[in-house]
């Protein structure tokens, strides 16, 4: 296959593609006659199953798998949830991939829908995000227009009601769970699992969740079928995968890059990132979003084994959490030697604090306790014991909760502490040092 | 066949056979209270609650007989479904105690620990499940959070300080009573139960509320630092009452009822849901039948001063403890024998009147 296939964001750039008409022109739609007319639920499954495309909402769980999963009860509604609700710290590829060509994800919803015997399917987007909200339901209307939703679709028979819902700007109700119960209304707190809501979700009925990025994905999966997705990416991480970038390097932006991509080569080259910034060494990377564990540059570009990084669900998890990290939603954070990562993780827990939904014990209490301590060594007020205390507490949270984002909150503590722990006590051997305006620990070794 | 599907679940060591649905929790509580895990926002009687405190939580060492792999991380028991075949490790798994230490020290990070002034002290599920689970220091040098008061009525004190978020009383509010104004605002640690607008909660069932909560966060306001509970004592007793079941606790100091609450099994849940008219209406003698003394544990501070001395028989092991670990003062060494002679003596009366600053005199009590 062609390096550097695009698979989302092939007609990105064509002027127009927000529309009904162009999108249709540069071959939109093909996959929803090709499943309306030529396939059944089942084979769309399928095809979904044999790409082996994984969640791109951060837990990186087979997709076609949880399709096969959906319980199909007599009689019961079966509801697709699409989770637009995109608010981790470093990830925005959802809010660009639906601004730029809303009809890639209202195609997918209309295949998956299909797929799944879903009726009525929803699209969670963070309330913040007002105008994409709108250029969604301009798309839906668009669609609408032309016979691709609504009643009886392309003839078939098939009915299909698409609802665009704004969040409430919690970033809690990203969670499938919590998300759940805000649509249905209520305070987003996540539920207790068992069940799942692929037996029990939206209205107690079997539900799909999935990320925009994930069900984008569908339509090229219908056209070129599944085995040609497989054969991009490596091993199990299939396919392509966008990347939202940040931090200190030349190119900001959304990339898509096949899975595999050399960590090297992303950061690097000028079809990417365009390297660091000039004069400046690269200090940290948080490779997936801020809940995954932040790693030092020389641990980030090559294993500890030695071997090169690849932006690969396995590459990036390969060493534990030891000396690894996770894809996540791909939201790629890079950090030069200006930055103070105790002020880095003080500054995503102050976030996770904030987040909270405050259901259960360790998370409401931790999440809280953690962002004060590491308020007070920011500013010079730390002593020795807080260190641990900081790794005692990360790991009473983790693992503990409800919800994963227990464990969100836990895991940039943590890896903070167990990889650049010396800049921890600098700050509370320090304080005034390391309180000055600018002041940053260094230690060479790291830098690349 | 009328016998329903039994499953076999082990917990610390212990068998048990229980109906298939029953959660980890209760196959427990059907031991014992030596296996039951502690619980302090699930409550039987309310559906739904559970699965917020994770004080419960226990080891899945083996899932079940078909599949027996351990769980991977530590489940909150009372929503966790038992399998057939399954074995939990609870108090018996350091993973478990230290897990729940944690939990204890969350939930005291933010209390005021104002036992001394609070009414819920004595049966406070926080207090057993700090004493009997946590640790004795806390590492939390923070400020603590505070709320701003909220006025619920005349019957019902909110002391939102206290809250764990258990959730109970909104639990209560949504099942038992005809009209919930009151429940969760706010998230994270700065989430509060508040009612919608300041309102007042008045309805007929609105008092349950005061009955599930775990701590002293709602309190009954007639009763408010009338006694301490342990200086009162609950007698069971019921009335016919066209609301309610009629039977209630009644808390009486001296001749005088001062409390009114429900009746609660061995785990502190609410046997019956009762009535306003009962709670707060109700406090004459001659009001109720009465049926006789509650049964209290004998854990329970609530039975101290309770039982005649000559009644109260130290356990044989505290005394062969106490004799194999200690031994018994001489009376005959010289010091106590000449202590009469030497505060007798003018060498110490001159030393205390040398220092008389620092002995006030004695002053003789009535
Ligand atoms: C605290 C928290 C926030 C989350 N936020 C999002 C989100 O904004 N978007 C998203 O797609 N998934 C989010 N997730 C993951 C979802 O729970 C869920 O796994 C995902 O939507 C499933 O879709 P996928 O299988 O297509 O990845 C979040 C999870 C947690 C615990």
């Amino acid at each position: 296959m062609a390096k550097g296939i695009k698979i989302l964001t092939e007609h990105i750039n064509t002027p127009g593609i927000e529309t009904f008409e162009v999108y249709k022109k540069s071959g939109g739609y093909a996959a929803v006659e090709k499943v309306i007319k030529k396939m059944t639920p089942e084979e769309v499954v399928e095809e979904v199953k044999k790409s082996g495309v994984r969640g791109r909402g951060g837990a990186g769980f087979p997709m076609g798998m949880k399709w096969s999963f959906l319980a199909k009860p007599e009689g019961v509604p079966r509801y697709l949830v699409c989770n637009a609700d995109e608010s981790e710290p470093g990830t925005f590829k959802d809010h660009f991939l639906m601004k730029s060509i809303p009809h890639l994800l209202i195609e997918g919803m209309i295949v998956s829908s299909f797929a799944l015997g879903a009726h009525k399917s929803f699209i969670y987007v963070r309330g913040e995000l007002m105008y994409v909200i709108r250029i969604l339901e301009k798309a839906i209307e668009e669609a609408k227009a032309a016979g691709y939703l609504g009643k009886n679709i392309l003839g078939s028979g098939y009915d299909l009601e698409l609802v665009v819902q704004p969040g409430g700007g919690a970033y809690i109700c990203g969670e499938e769970t919590a998300l759940l119960e805000s649509l249905e209304g209520k305070r987003g707190n996540p539920r207790n699992k068992p069940p799942f809501p692929a037996v029990k979700g939206l209205y107690q009925s079997p539900t799909v969740v999935n990320n925009v990025e994930s069900i984008a994905n569908t339509p090229w999966i219908i056209n070129n079928g599944g085995d040609a997705y497989a054969a991009l990416g490596i091993g199990r991480s299939t396919g392509t995968k966008l990347i939202s970038a940040s931090g200190h390097i030349k190119n900001p932006g959304v990339y898509e890059i096949e899975l595999g991509l050399p960590v090297e080569e992303f950061l690097y080259s000028d079809e990417f990132l365009g390297g660091i910034r000039d004069g400046h060494h690269l200090k940290a990377v948080v490779a997936g979003g801020s809940s995954v564990p932040i790693l030092p540059a020389n641990l980030f570009l090559k294993t500890a084994n030695g071997e090169d990084r690849l932006m690969s669900y396995e590459s990036l998890s390969d060493g534990g959490f030891a000396s690894g990290t996770m894809l996540g939603s791909g939201g790629f954070i890079a950090m030069d030697e200006t930055t103070c990562i105790v002020r880095n993780t003080w500054n995503f827990s102050r976030f996770y604090h904030h987040e909270s939904c405050g259901q259960c014990s360790p998370c409401r209490e931790g999440t809280g306790w953690m962002e004060k301590v590491l308020h007070r060594i920011e500013h010079g007020h730390g002593n020795m014991r807080d260190i641990d205390l900081l790794v005692d507490v990360a790991k009473k949270i983790e693992g503990n909760t409800i919800c994963p984002l227990g464990d969100a909150a836990a895991w940039p503590v943590a890896s903070a502490i167990r990889h650049f722990r010396d800049e921890f006590e600098w700050h509370v051997k320090y304080p005034k040092e390391a309180t000055m305006k600018g002041a940053v620990y260094v230690k060479e070794e790291v830098l690349v | 066949m009328d016998t329903p599907q039994l499953i076999k679940v082990t917990i610390d060591g212990q068998e048990v056979h229980v109906p298939v649905g029953t959660t980890i929790m209760e196959a427990a509580r059907q031991i014992g209270p030596d296996v039951a895990p502690p619980a302090m926002c699930y409550y039987k009687p309310l559906k739904g609650s559970g699965g917020k405190c994770r004080a419960c939580l226990v080891k899945v060492s083996q899932g079940s007989e078909k599949d027996p792999r351990p769980m991977p991380k530590l489940v909150a028991s009372c929503i966790t479904g038992a399998q057939d075949g399954m074995v939990v490790e609870n108090f018996t798994s350091p993973e478990v105690v230290e897990a729940r230490k944690g939990v204890v020290e969350f939930l005291l990070l933010n209390h005021p620990l104002d036992c001394p002034v609070c009414d819920q002290a004595g049966e406070c599920h926080l207090q057993d499940f700090a004493f009997e689970n946590g640790v004795g220091t806390t590492r939390y040098e923070e400020e603590r959070r505070t709320f701003e008061p909220e006025n619920l009525g005349d019957n019902i004190q909110l002391h939102m300080n206290r809250c764990v978020l258990c959730y109970r009383c909104v639990y209560t509010a949504d099942q038992i009573t005809d009209k919930r104004v009151h429940g969760v605002m706010y998230r994270g640690d700065h989430a509060e139960i508040s009612t919608y607008i300041n309102n007042v909660i008045e309805n007929d069932f609105s008092g349950n509320v005061i009955d599930v909560c775990p701590v002293g966060a709602l309190t009954d306001k007639t009763y408010r630092f009338k006694s301490r509970v342990w200086f009162s004592k609950p007698v069971d007793a019921h009335r016919d009452c066209d609301k309610c079941c009629g039977k209630v606790n009644l808390w009486y100091k001296g001749d005088e009822v001062i409390r009114v609450t429900a009746r609660k099994n061995q785990w502190g849940e609410v046997e019956d849901f009762i009535c306003n008219s009962c709670r707060f209406d109700s406090k004459k003698t001659a009001d109720w039948v009465i049926e006789g003394p509650t049964k209290v544990k004998r854990a329970s501070v609530i039975s101290a001063n309770k039982y005649p001395k000559n009644e109260i028989k130290k356990p044989a092991f505290a005394l062969d403890y106490a004799a194999h670990n200690f031994k018994k003062i001489n009376d005959d060494r010289p010091y106590y024998k000449n202590l009469k002679e030497v505060k007798g003596s003018e060498d110490y009366k001159a030393l205390m009147e040398q220092n008389a600053e620092f002995f006030p005199k004695e002053t003789s009590k009535k």
